[in-house]
């Protein structure tokens, strides 16, 4: 298993060619306090930067891109009821969607975990 | 992701200025966002918390962007009177009322709270976006006797909520006396104070006019209380939203008019019968008949936030209104919205189809406020 970190906050964990998306603690801090997720529902294809999913918090809304390609295997029913758990578990219980990879190649322009950390620190 | 998220796009002041407690807001790790020309927090902790905070106990709020001002010379009052439909020669000293500018077409320019001064003067709140073209309006349409009075050397506090009268009478003993939009000048540790008894949360709660080498020593001294915490923007606007409060701007602007946004009550029951304000001829008569629109509360179904720009639309799908604030609302636990629609349409209980971004999204017409006002009114027991 491997994490990966885009520039637009999202992490991907990666299992064979399975893997779950998510938005990075830092995004859910800058959000506020999560309202309304919409996740995609199982059988959507997703290209690359593709609009997946929409996370609200009080004040805004917010698209989620796909960080890769690939199709959607599951959204994560428990945010439609507890959306909050995007604030306190973003990396977690918090998770959006799952996907299985068709374009795998596409993991190799994504950030680790320091590199993350160090693109965040210059925002 | 996007940036954090863009909430608030007034348009900037002539320069980018400082306001006195913006230290004192980053060394309480506020949020600042560009609001009105200046750095303003829009939170602290969350916007969710401190919305809650201060509908238990107590949430301080730097409203220092907005404008403040002074009119004095003999006759202010009946020459503001030309410029807005409250009546302003009959209000006591000691008394606040809300009232609208109005375009010459009936348009509203800016909504305001004037307040009769000792001594006679008006001293006038104004939203912080508008203040520059409130003061040009001003000083084109007042008689030159009439002295306006900017004064931006002094900040102002919103202290709102239940429990803000108990944080608020420990350091200045007194103002519990004060009732609902009454005001009265009292002194904390040699400085001046201005304190009305009103606010923007639907609670109860006191607004407070401070000098600006003042301000920072006493938000100390306020935030220290038990039951005070500081809120921001934010949570301001999710409070007045659920009291049904409109905002200028977004729910009110100058294609709007008083009866259309449901302020009959800004029309003053003497300005009524005398006119002679902007826009009378108009506004009177959409009084006696009702306006082609109507601002309405909006209860939404299931758990998306509708905000504004959202569509409002019929049967057919065709738009025949538009939300104008909307968003989560923490103590309904639901998201609500207002929005301008046809009078056919603004009957309590009607239900509508809003669209936003490619969606529908069910909603009904609700009476506001959302959340029930909490005001402490003369002659009611506290």
């Amino acid at each position: 298993m491997s994490r990966h970190y885009t520039q637009d906050h999202e992490w991907i964990e990666v299992a064979g060619d399975g893997a779950t998306v998510g938005i990075t603690a830092y995004a859910a801090g800058q959000l506020g306090d999560v309202v309304f997720v919409d996740v995609p529902d199982a059988g959507r294809e997703v290209a690359k930067g593709d609009e997946a999913a929409v996370v609200e918090s009080v004040k805004a809304a917010s698209d989620v891109y796909a960080p890769v390609s690939g199709s959607i295997t599951e959204g994560n029913a428990a945010l439609a009821d507890e959306p909050a758990l995007v604030n306190s578990d973003p990396e977690g219980e918090g998770w959006f969607f799952k996907l299985r990879l068709t374009h795998p190649s596409e993991l190799e322009g994504l950030m680790d975990k320091a590199a993350y950390k160090d693109f965040v620190a210059t925002l | 992701m996007p940036d954090s998220p863009d909430l608030l796009d007034e348009a900037d002041a002539p320069e980018a200025l400082i306001l006195p407690l913006d230290g004192w807001h980053r060394a309480r790790a506020a949020r600042m966002v560009d609001f009105a020309g200046y750095p303003m927090p829009i939170q602290y902790e969350g916007i969710m918390a401190e919305h809650l905070w201060t509908r238990e106990a107590a949430g301080l709020f730097d409203v220092s962007h907005m404008g403040q001002l002074r009119l004095s010379g003999d006759g202010a009052d009946t020459a503001l009177e030309a410029l807005l439909p409250g009546d302003i020669a009959g209000l006591g000293e000691g008394r606040l009322r809300y009232s609208l500018l109005l375009g010459e077409d009936g348009g509203i320019l800016d909504d305001l709270m004037v307040t009769r001064l000792p001594g006679g003067d008006l001293y006038l709140v104004v939203n912080g976006a508008m203040k520059w073209d409130d003061i040009a309006h001003l000083r084109e349409h007042l008689p030159d006797a009439i002295q306006l009075n900017h004064m931006d050397d002094h900040a102002l506090l919103a202290l709102q909520g239940p429990k803000a009268v108990d944080a608020l009478r420990r350091l200045v003993p007194g103002v519990a006396a004060l009732t609902f939009m009454t005001a009265a000048a009292f002194d904390w540790q040699g400085t001046p104070l201005w304190i009305s008894r009103s606010g923007y949360t639907g609670e109860d709660g006191f607004e407070i006019s401070v000098p600006s080498e003042a301000v920072e020593a006493f938000a100390d001294a306020l935030a220290a209380q038990p039951e005070v915490k500081p809120a921001g923007l934010g949570a301001r606007d999710s409070l007045r939203l659920e009291a049904g409060l409109p905002l200028y701007g977004h729910d009110l602007d100058p294609e709007t008019t008083p009866v259309a946004a449901d302020l009959g009550f800004a029309l003053s029951k003497r300005r009524r019968a005398g006119g002679g304000f902007p826009g009378a001829e108009r506004i009177l008569a959409e009084a006696a008949e009702g306006a082609v629109s109507r601002r309405v509360g909006l209860l939404i179904e299931g758990r998306q936030p509708v905000r504004e720009g959202a569509m409002v639309v019929d049967a057919a799908g065709e738009q025949v209104g538009r939300v104008t604030s909307g968003g989560f609302a923490p103590s309904v636990g639901a998201p609500i919205a207002m929005a301008y629609v046809p009078a056919g349409y603004a009957t309590p209980g009607t239900r509508l189809a809003l669209e936003q971004r490619g969606k529908r999204h069910a909603a009904s017409v609700t009476t506001m406020p959302f959340v029930p006002h909490r005001y402490v009114r003369k002659g009611a027991s506290q």
